[in-house]
């Protein structure tokens, strides 16, 4: 199926999951399961990625910067450069792309084999059957609740990467807590933060819609379920990255 | 009644419904049967909704379905129950739930009124004391008799059944079967069976309509089927073949 087909399938689904929920109390109760799955059963993998990559990004930068970089000796190098490069790439790219990425290949396989399952079982059908407008009623909770709750994951994602900054600058002493965080705080752009906020958001749509469109058109049995995870999830990955190039341009 | 008029369907270039011309009546147990293959299921996904015909008309008194606005088409489908071949339970929600799951979507039912109705779905089809059960954890006829609950949870006018004793051994079909019949005499509805189950056209089928490589080959009453046999070879191979 050609790119642009593709495309007409999607805005056409996009139309019916934004038609009015048949009953608000059960659309209620189906978005705050939503958001505790992916909000709150996100929270550990995001906490534990975000301090790993700030230590991690930290103590490389730190490294390139004083000792490959030849420019000065490591000794007379002003180290607030580090925390005020961890401060805006996490800000700009690591919290939103990265973390999307992961959770990309976390939530969006999750509902695309959610989805692809009730569609091989025939609960799609029977939702359909009972007069239910049946892609509004298993994709808006979801992409809702992705839209509601992974920017909250992000802005938790680019704290804890300037902790675990700071942790790995206080544990490997390649720099003192004050040196960092003057850096952290001199690089700091307001501007940088609304960025942010809109990679957020149209990252966190770009999950849940694209795995919600793959998973309700699977067809066949257990291994087309599987293979629209897996399709889902490198769909998105690419369109992640190139909507990322697409606001970098536009917005900085 | 439902009236299919000069009903085609092709999936790309495979004609699959060719030009059906049939009646289903109310009150009885309408039998669609034929051989695997032989459009059976598509022909009731297609009376249903779940598939658009290419050409033709399905006719719930005499209106005409697939022409309707979606509202009213989604109206129209609130009247229609169906047991799906694989059951198709929502395996997120226990067996109580799931029969309550109409209700809460189309009734301004309290929630005691729901329950009461619930049991009352499933004790319709002797089920009890599985309430709190999930699909996963009942038999392959019990999850048949919750689909059955499930499609009558609401007063519906016309229910489908997609092969209802697959997989099923002859003892639980005979089951389903008496379960159909009691329900379509009971509340007067428009039972359409889909199945290749003779058994089930000796034991409850009224009207029967033979489906033979995706034409409507023959449409009479049971008690017409053995004369008719006599002249049709396809259905008298199909008859004898499932004996």
């Amino acid at each position: 199926m050609n790119l642009f087909s593709e495309i007409g399938r999607y805005i056409i689904f996009m139309k019916y999951v934004f038609k009015r929920p048949e009953r608000g109390r059960v659309f209620w109760s189906m978005l705050t399961r939503e958001m505790n799955l992916i909000g709150i059963e996100s929270l550990v993998v995001v906490i534990l990625i975000a301090l790993i990559t700030g230590a991690v990004t930290t103590v490389q930068t730190a490294s390139q910067l004083a000792s490959d970089s030849g420019i000065l000796p490591p000794s007379l190098f002003p180290m607030e450069i580090v925390g005020s490069v961890v401060g805006s790439s996490s800000i700009l790219e690591i919290a939103p792309t990265i973390t999307c990425l992961v959770l990309a290949g976390k939530i969006g396989a999750n509902i695309a084999s959610e989805i692809g399952n009730m569609r091989v079982s025939e609960q799609i059908d029977a939702y359909e059957v009972m007069g239910i407008n049946s892609i509004g009623f298993v994709s808006l909770p979801k992409i809702l609740a992705g839209v509601i709750m992974i920017p909250c994951l992000i802005l938790v994602s680019v704290f804890l990467l300037m902790v675990g900054g700071l942790i790995a600058a206080k544990l490997t002493g390649i720099m003192t807590m004050d040196q960092y965080v003057t850096g952290l705080r001199s690089s700091f752009v307001p501007h940088y933060v609304k960025v942010l906020m809109v990679k957020g958001y149209i990252f966190s749509f770009i999950i849940t819609s694209m795995s919600a469109f793959q998973g309700y058109y699977t067809k066949g049995g257990a291994l087309e379920v599987g293979e629209a995870g897996t399709k889902a999830v490198t769909r998105i990955c690419v369109t992640i990255l190139a909507f990322d190039l697409i606001i970098a341009k536009l917005l900085l | 009644m439902i009236q299919l008029i000069d009903l085609n369907k092709y999936f790309e270039d495979k004609h699959v419904l060719r030009n059906i011309n049939a009646n289903f009546y109310s009150g009885v147990a309408n039998l669609v049967i034929g051989a695997s293959g032989g459009g059976k299921s598509v022909l009731v996904k297609t009376m249903v909704g779940l598939e658009t015909p290419t050409s033709g008309q399905v006719l719930f008194e005499e209106k005409d379905y697939h022409n309707l606005e979606y509202e009213k088409q989604q109206e129209l489908r609130r009247e229609i129950g169906m047991l799906f071949q694989g059951t198709a339970l929502f395996d997120s929600l226990t067996v109580e739930q799931n029969v309550e799951f109409p209700l809460l979507m189309f009734s301004n039912m309290s929630k005691e009124e729901r329950m009461d109705r619930v049991n009352l779905c499933l004790s319709k089809v002797n089920l009890v004391n599985a309430n709190h059960k999930a699909p996963s954890e009942i038999s392959g006829g019990m999850k048949k008799r919750v689909g059955i609950a499930r499609a009558i949870a609401l007063p519906i006018k016309y229910l489908f059944c997609d092969e209802p004793n697959s997989g099923l051994d002859p003892l639980t079909s005979r089951v389903i079967d008496n379960l159909l019949h009691d329900i379509t005499k009971e509340f007067g509805i428009t039972t359409i069976i889909n199945s290749h189950d003779m058994k089930t056209v000796k034991d409850i089928g009224e009207h029967i309509v033979f489906m033979h490589q995706g034409q409507k080959w023959w449409e009479g009453s049971k008690e017409e089927l053995a004369e008719a046999q006599k002249s049709n070879p396809e259905l008298d191979a199909f008859v004898k073949a499932s004996f």
